[in-house]
């Protein structure tokens, strides 16, 4: 890896410039994609909140959105942020939190060039809305650690060459002391993906299994039995989805009802009309809360109203993709395939009015829960109790399940 | 897109506003001076009004007022709805306030703005801002320039120096106190903001705007209505939350807080979903007022539509959730709840608001 040529305090003007310099110096139209990527992550470019020598100049995280745009506006490659999701959002920052340095040097370059893509093994069949009950068990035999269980609803599983991978070490404590967090190779003979076939007939998710697959000690994150609290620094990076501009007015899943509702007169009952106009209000209401929260983070005040933009979401997708499948009449009785399909991505707009209504389904479950982020909002924001727990002090083996 | 935001100088003003709610009209006192047959708080009103020059706040200095904006009023109006406090200031300083600068009538307009007047305009309180849907003026002006008919469900006519009264033949200010001017109290279900019916027989009055100026007046008068009330239900919904939430903090069953129960949990949780979304829409129905922005009567609208029927929500979980003493005379809730259900019919309710929406958006029924 080669050094950053930046200084060791690196001004927006400086940075304005090492951009440019770089840009002259390695012009995207006639460089090989990846040869140009690394170049970028080796000037401190990538991330420029990163430390030096891993992507980044140890600058404010405000300062990305700029270096990116003059890339962009450079028509420079990305790193293809669909597959390296996972990678960048999730496995870098704990990795760049609790690893060690040989594993930094080892990772975080081709994480963040695509060149090796990751995927995240936490849920399991038992372990969904309470993550802390997995049971996918790990055993020490020697420098190695011996892996066995199952893990679920995995993005990007069948194209990932690494797994960040929470696991239970010591079952006779309770739940949340006896997990160790790993680096996983998914290419070991032990691991097998198979697509997971969600209601719509799609594939977006795998489940993982796991049998016997070997995990030497040099690729453990944090200490034996630490595994929650590096957990937990992995989650806290799960993006806040809030857009980077302002949609317009009838932006969004609406547009799928108004256009429907202006196009087709003889669909028109008082019935209709009134749930058109509720859910013309709501996504109205809702879009204005999204860019007063977008304002309060510009300003530099971020509030607790990103955890109520989810909820509303996920009920606003569900309703309004309801009432469009009824508004559609006889169309609404048709789908548009049922064939197992492995999508690139999920892009509601783009999709049938009834794929719509079923992965919308989804939007309630995935990524928390909206029973657990009223929870979420009921004990962190309003200050409220929590349920008494009859599941902490007890060790792991000995909860009922 | 506006500043949905509070400045630093509105953020003073709420905190100015609630120290001297704290002061003059805590909540718990409220029901008892009511009781006590002061439907109004008259010292109230002339500290909010005269001393701390609330009532022009948003009058341009030319008549009289503090030049400042709607946006400002909102903050009041926000912390008035939060102490359901009994005067005058939505229907006089916002509503009288609005239809008078949209006529420029300026004597009547510095009276307001110092406070020492109180006018209302001489409407029923449920009537919305929809230009083009009032029948027949219910005040008929005679040969003779003399008012003479009854206007029913007046918001605030009680408290009232000045009457606003649309006519066939313009809008008139009518001293309230003037011979052949009768002000009916009605049975109010918002304790804490009196109607009466208005009746007037042969009175005089001064002609502030005719023909479609007038019929403008009356339409920015109750269009500012409907988009700054938002903000008093804001207010209103706020101290619902927050005192449901100490409330089930402290109360125990069961040997717990029932506030730990995932039954009320997630109520409150949504009532809190509900408010950050109220607080956006408020603060851009105020900002389009403030700027009298051309988006203006969809932004009322679409305020009303999403603020009554939540400000109602919040105040009858605060009911039900406060169990029992929820219930009861005694405590504070139901004046909340009451204003609530009044303040979703003011202006208009949120059905007819979104009626009215449909043909704003171009979305036909």
């Amino acid at each position: 890896m080669t050094e950053s040529p930046a200084p060791a305090r690196t001004s927006a003007q400086d940075l304005d410039r090492l951009v440019a310099q770089f840009l002259a110096a390695h012009p995207p139209a006639s460089m090989d994609r990846l040869e140009f990527l690394r170049a970028r992550f080796d000037a401190g470019l990538a991330w420029v909140h990163f430390p030096v020598g891993l992507g980044g100049l140890g600058l404010s995280r405000s300062l990305q959105a700029g270096v990116d745009a003059a890339f962009a506006a450079a028509g420079a490659p990305d790193n293809n942020p669909r597959r390296a999701v996972i990678g960048l959002g999730m496995a870098a920052p704990t990795i760049l939190r609790h690893g060690t340095d040989e594993q930094k040097r080892r990772f975080i370059r081709p994480l963040w060039t695509g060149e090796q893509v990751w995927c995240q093994l936490f849920s399991e069949p038992g372990a969904g809305s309470d993550l802390a009950n997995l049971a996918t068990r790990a055993v020490r035999q020697g420098d190695e650690w011996v892996v066995t269980g199952q893990k679920v609803w995995t993005s990007l599983a069948h194209e990932a060459d690494w797994a960040i991978l929470i696991t239970r070490t010591d079952p006779d404590v309770p739940k949340h002391q006896g997990m160790t967090y790993f680096i996983c190779d998914m290419h070991d003979p032990g691991v097998d993906v198979r697509p997971l076939r969600q209601l719509t007939g799609e594939a977006e998710f795998n489940e993982v299994f796991l049998t016997d697959v070997r995990i030497p000690d040099s690729l453990r994150l944090g200490e034996v039995g630490d595994g929650w609290r590096v957990a937990q620094s992995t989650l806290m990076n799960e993006r806040v989805s809030i857009g980077a501009g302002a949609l317009p007015r009838e932006g969004g899943i609406i547009s799928t009802i108004t256009a429907l509702w202006r196009a087709h007169p003889e669909a028109r009952t008082p019935g209709g009309h009134d749930a058109v106009l509720r859910s013309w209000v709501a996504a109205e209401a809702a879009r204005l809360a999204n860019e007063r929260l977008r304002q309060q983070l510009a300003a530099g005040q971020p509030g607790p109203e990103g955890s109520a933009q989810k909820l509303t979401y996920a009920r606003l997708n569900q309703e309004i993709s309801g009432i469009e499948v009824e508004l559609s009449g006889q169309t609404g009785l048709s789908y548009e395939d049922w064939a197992l399909r492995r999508p690139a991505g999920v892009d509601l707009l783009s999709r049938s009015a009834g794929f719509r209504y079923l992965r919308a389904k989804g939007n309630s479950i995935e990524g928390g829960t909206s029973e657990i982020l009223r929870n979420i909002i009921a004990e962190r924001v309003l200050g409220l109790p929590a349920e008494p727990r009859v599941d902490v002090h007890v060790p792991w083996k000995d909860l009922p399940r | 897109m506006k500043d949905l935001l509070y400045s630093d100088v509105e953020t003073q003003l709420r905190d100015g506003v609630r120290d001297a709610l704290a002061r003059r009209s805590p909540v718990a006192t409220v029901l008892a001076g009511i009781e006590s047959g002061q439907p109004y708080d008259r010292d109230l009103w002339r500290t909010l009004a005269v001393e701390m020059g609330l009532a022009g706040i948003a009058v341009p200095e030319k008549f009289g007022g503090a030049g400042g904006s709607l946006r400002e009023a909102a903050v009041v109006l926000e912390e008035l709805g939060r102490g359901v406090a009994p005067v005058p200031y939505l229907t006089s300083a916002i509503v009288a306030t609005s239809a008078l600068l949209a006529c420029g009538a300026g004597d009547e307009l510095a009276a307001l703005a110092s406070g020492q007047a109180i006018a209302v305009l001489a409407v029923p309180f449920a009537k919305g801002p929809f230009p083009g849907t009032a029948g027949a003026p219910a005040v008929a002006v005679d040969a003779d320039g003399y008012l003479s008919g009854t206007v029913a469900g007046v918001a605030d006519a009680l408290a009232a120096t000045l009457l606003l009264v649309p006519t066939a033949d313009g809008l008139y200010a009518v001293d309230a106190s003037a011979p052949g001017v009768t002000r009916a109290a009605v049975v109010p279900l918002d304790l804490t903001r009196p109607i009466a019916d208005v009746s007037l027989a042969a009175v005089a009055g001064r002609r502030v705007a005719e023909g479609p100026q007038a019929a403008a007046a009356v339409d920015a008068g109750l269009l500012t209505g409907a988009a700054l009330l938002a903000s008093e239900q804001l207010g209103v919904a706020q101290w619902c939350l927050d005192t449901t939430v100490e409330y089930v903090k402290q109360r125990h069953q069961f040997g717990r807080p029932v506030g730990s129960f995932q039954a009320v949990k997630h109520r409150l949780a949504d009532v809190w979903v509900e408010l950050t979304q109220v607080r956006a829409v408020a603060r851009h129905a105020a900002a389009c007022a403030a700027e009298g922005d051309a988006d203006l009567a969809v932004a009322a609208s679409l305020a009303q539509a999403f603020c009554s029927p939540a400000a109602v929500h919040a105040a009858e979980e605060c009911v039900q959730l406060h169990g029992g003493i929820g219930f009861t005379w005694e405590h504070p809730a139901h004046l909340f709840l009451k204003r609530a259900k009044a303040d979703a019919i003011a202006y208009g309710t949120a059905d007819r608001h979104r009626v009215h929406l449909a043909a704003l958006v171009d979305l036909p029924g």
